[in-house]
């Protein structure tokens, strides 16, 4: 076993060890942390099943030359723009696109791409953005839109540059 | 959340009626990748139980609704990093700081660190693209929250 997992075993024990103390004293702060780990929980129990299936379903699915020939080495500013629409129909945010971002790298996705993908999914998803409009009026999430999406497109360039500059190995799955 | 799970439910059931081998496979190689992200995950979730208990919702308002603006943003990019919450908690409690008098720039520079910087993600992403990777794209994100801010706040007069 890796002393991280160790490490993480243990946590997990004095976290639970915690709760269960706080329930059985009455310690009114223990038994706030549940309740918000049992909403967080509910929420994560919710939307990661869909995430995780649907990365399934795309490993088994799409082919890897897709991958490569539409968002690969080659690709042009095109590319981003599917990425961005793509990153906005997913639900979940950071959450559910660290997954998805991971299977489109090892499909052979090129790393610009990836760093778009999640700040994209991050910032534009669209139900969330029309959420957002329902209570901060049009006029911001415009702002934030239009300011944060040619950051995220640059920054990304600029970041695979410096990995790759850097010979940065990512560890692949098999 | 519903078209989520509407989308994902069309596009399992046409996956099985072409090829249901290819389908479970799927199904299967979902449980792996899910098992091998878990652990992390639950470590997530206890950051996240104890950080939404240090900053409740009265906090972060009290925090926020200040009147020295740089203060502000400060405190509002570092709550919205150390937090997470999904959107339908986050613009709701946006719009009780707005009547709050917090300022659009504020709340600007707040909601996009909660959405792209993750310390509390840190775990996950870490597992997938390392250590490097995750730090660097999470200062890049808080840079790009906090330009947005100064943007919003130039927009809606904030500023000058």
């Amino acid at each position: 076993m890796k002393k991280s997992d160790k490490i993480k075993i243990i946590l997990v024990g004095l976290y639970s060890l915690f709760l269960l103390v706080s329930f059985i004293v009455g310690f009114t702060p223990g038994k706030k942390i549940a309740l918000h780990l049992t909403s967080f929980l509910t929420y994560m129990i919710k939307i990661l099943p869909c995430a995780f299936i649907l990365v399934g379903l795309f490993e088994v699915w799409v082919k890897r030359e897709l991958i490569e020939k539409h968002l690969g080495e080659e690709t042009g500013l095109m590319a981003y723009v599917w990425i961005i629409l793509f990153a906005g129909t997913i639900a979940g945010g950071l959450i559910v696109a660290l997954p998805v971002a991971f299977s489109l790298l090892n499909k052979g996705a090129r790393l610009s791409i990836i760093f778009t993908y999640i700040g994209a999914a991050a910032i534009c998803r669209i139900p969330m953005t029309l959420f957002e409009i329902s209570f901060l009026g049009i006029k911001f999430s415009m702002i934030r839109l239009l300011v944060s999406l040619p950051l995220v497109i640059i920054t990304s360039i600029l970041l695979e540059k410096y990995l790759i500059k850097n010979k940065y190995k990512i560890i692949k799955e098999n | 959340m519903l078209v989520t799970y509407l989308l994902t439910s069309i596009i399992l059931i046409v996956s099985f009626i072409i090829d249901k081998q290819k389908t479970y496979k799927a199904i299967r190689v979902a449980w792996k990748k899910f098992k091998k992200i878990a652990p992390a995950f639950i470590v997530m979730l206890i950051f996240v139980s104890i950080i939404l208990f240090i900053f409740p919702d009265e906090v972060i308002s009290r925090y926020l609704a200040n009147n020295n603006k740089v203060l502000s943003i400060f405190l509002a990019s570092l709550i919205g990093s150390i937090t997470i919450m999904p959107g339908f908690v986050a613009f709701p409690l946006s719009g009780i700081l707005l009547t709050k008098g917090v300022s659009y720039m504020v709340i600007s520079a707040f909601t996009t660190t909660l959405m792209m910087v993750g310390i509390i993600t840190f775990p996950i992403e870490r597992e997938y693209f390392g250590s490097k990777v995750t730090v660097i794209r999470n200062i890049i994100s808080l840079l790009i929250a906090i330009i947005i801010a100064l943007t919003t706040g130039l927009f809606f007069g904030e500023i000058l």
